[in-house]
């Protein structure tokens, strides 16, 4: 089961508290993370990568074991202790803005 | 006995404030939507108790909400704007080539008797409709493509499609302004568009009656007269009696003729609204003092109207979405300011009195009249 913990806007709009739970088949990547978030909550797609080109929102990242995942292929094997749901997926807002 | 709804639209939250037809207690609920911009929400004419939101945030893009229950309840929609084709290129503010990109929706038109179509305009500037109630959103891209669109450019708040006006006479006849591209018209439903600036004089740019290119901060229209609009221009005021096919300045006797809102009483269709504004770069009153004005004659001859406006030490602006009307008897006015005030009045723009002080800067006002 994968940990996935969201920043408090997508929180509010997909109506959940605290972590949110996944399953996901086969290689847990960024990609298979996302499409079963996505799928599980429709209400987010869009707010965390774009649509069309499946891009990362400039302003969303992608932290996990204490390192900052925002940039690597979106096809790229998460960390072990996400996979096994030992460790949380976060996906974070940007310090930005007030 | 009838009631009003003034829905608001914030920089953090939308809020919905309500009244009977009495309009002096309200009752506000909100924030809805707490942190996120909202930048317009509307209720279907044809079903009052259905609402449209554009929710958005820079972190997270577009949300569309939607109510059928008058505000009490919201259901995210379809959230995907994609331009049609290749979407291609307009001026930067360098005027160098820049990409069609989708940033937000700043106007939400429900149909005039459809609850489930509903146009959005949009920044960088496009019109979309939907017609399933905002689940899917196609562009009516006939708007960007007539062949002028590689030359519009983005005004100081973004390039956005701000204003949808649908002609109650003829279902195929809209107009929509963009900033800073000008007022455009169809007549087909929006499969081909045209042009309909002729008469605007814009004394930045390099031709300054160009056929495109005109900063247009918003238009009205009163429905009993549809061929009837009144325009509020980064400067000057402007009245066309045509459906756009030519506009004349009616400023007249304005302290300044530079604004945002406009709007047309709900009852009496040469009666007009605007709320004059320092510029070019200040955009707040005229020594520090708010007033509406009003001409009672379709512009040119224009009043103060005072009562009850702060006469002093307020440097607030009045954005473009901000100005809405009620259609009770005695037409009510309403206005938001940057500075969060939602100041109404009962009595047609004669007296003036804060509904609320304190709200996040006001992105928009929208009323509903409601039995």
């Amino acid at each position: 089961m994968i940990r996935v913990e969201l920043p408090a806007h997508l929180r509010t709009l997909a109506r959940v508290d605290g972590e949110v739970r996944l399953d996901v088949a086969g290689l847990v990547t960024q990609r298979s993370l996302l499409d079963a978030l996505e799928s599980r909550y429709p209400m987010l797609r869009g707010t965390i990568r774009d649509q069309s080109t499946g891009q990362r929102r400039p302003y969303v990242r992608f932290f996990a074991c204490e390192q900052d995942l925002s940039h690597d292929p979106p096809d790229a094997p998460l960390p072990e202790a996400v996979a096994t749901g030992s460790d949380p997926f976060l996906i974070v807002g940007a310090i930005a803005g007030g | 006995m009838s009631q009003v709804r003034v829905l608001v639209g914030t920089r953090k939250g939308a809020f919905i404030l309500t009244s009977d037809g009495k309009r002096e207690k309200w009752d506000i609920s909100g924030p809805h939507f707490a942190g996120w911009e909202m930048y317009h929400i509307k209720g279907s004419p044809a079903d009052p108790n259905r609402l449209y939101a554009s929710q958005s945030t820079g972190w997270h893009g577009q949300i569309i909400q939607r109510s059928n229950d008058g505000g009490r309840t919201w259901e995210p929609m379809g959230n995907k704007f994609v331009y049609e084709g290749v979407p291609g290129t307009h001026q930067w503010y360098d005027g160098t080539p820049h990409p069609w990109e989708f940033k937000r929706v700043w106007h939400l038109e429900p149909s005039l008797t459809d609850p489930d179509t509903v146009y959005a305009g949009v920044e960088d500037a496009a019109l979309f409709i939907s017609k399933d109630g905002g689940r899917n959103w196609d562009e009516l891209a006939g708007l960007r493509g007539h062949g002028s669109g590689p030359r519009w450019q983005p005004g100081a708040g973004g390039m956005c499609l701000h204003t949808i006006i649908l002609d109650p006479g003829n279902p195929n006849r809209i107009f929509v302004a963009i900033s800073a591209a000008g007022a455009f018209r169809t007549d087909d439903a929006g499969k081909t568009w045209q042009p309909i600036n002729r008469g605007l004089h814009s004394k930045y740019l390099p031709e300054p009656t160009a056929e495109v290119g005109h900063c247009v901060h918003h238009i009205a229209m009163h429905p009993s007269r549809p061929g009837v609009l009144y325009m509020q221009k980064h400067w000057d005021v402007m009245r066309t009696g045509d459906a756009g096919e030519s506009w004349h300045e009616v400023s007249g006797n304005l302290p300044t003729d530079f604004g945002f809102a406009i709007d047309v009483h709900a009852h009496e269709p040469e009666t007009i609204y605007v709320v004059p504004i320092k510029s070019d770069s200040e955009h707040f009153p005229l020594d520090g003092k708010l007033r509406v004005y009003r001409s009672r004659t379709g512009g040119n001859e224009w009043e103060e109207l005072r009562r009850g406006l702060p006469e002093r030490h307020c440097y607030v602006n009045v954005l473009r979405d901000a100005m809405a009307t009620d259609s009770l008897d005695k037409c009510g006015v309403y206005f938001g300011t940057t500075g969060g005030q939602v100041y109404a009045s009962a009595d047609a723009g004669d007296s003036w009195a804060p509904i609320v002080h304190d709200l996040p800067t006001v992105l928009s006002v929208e009323t509903q009249t409601l039995p």
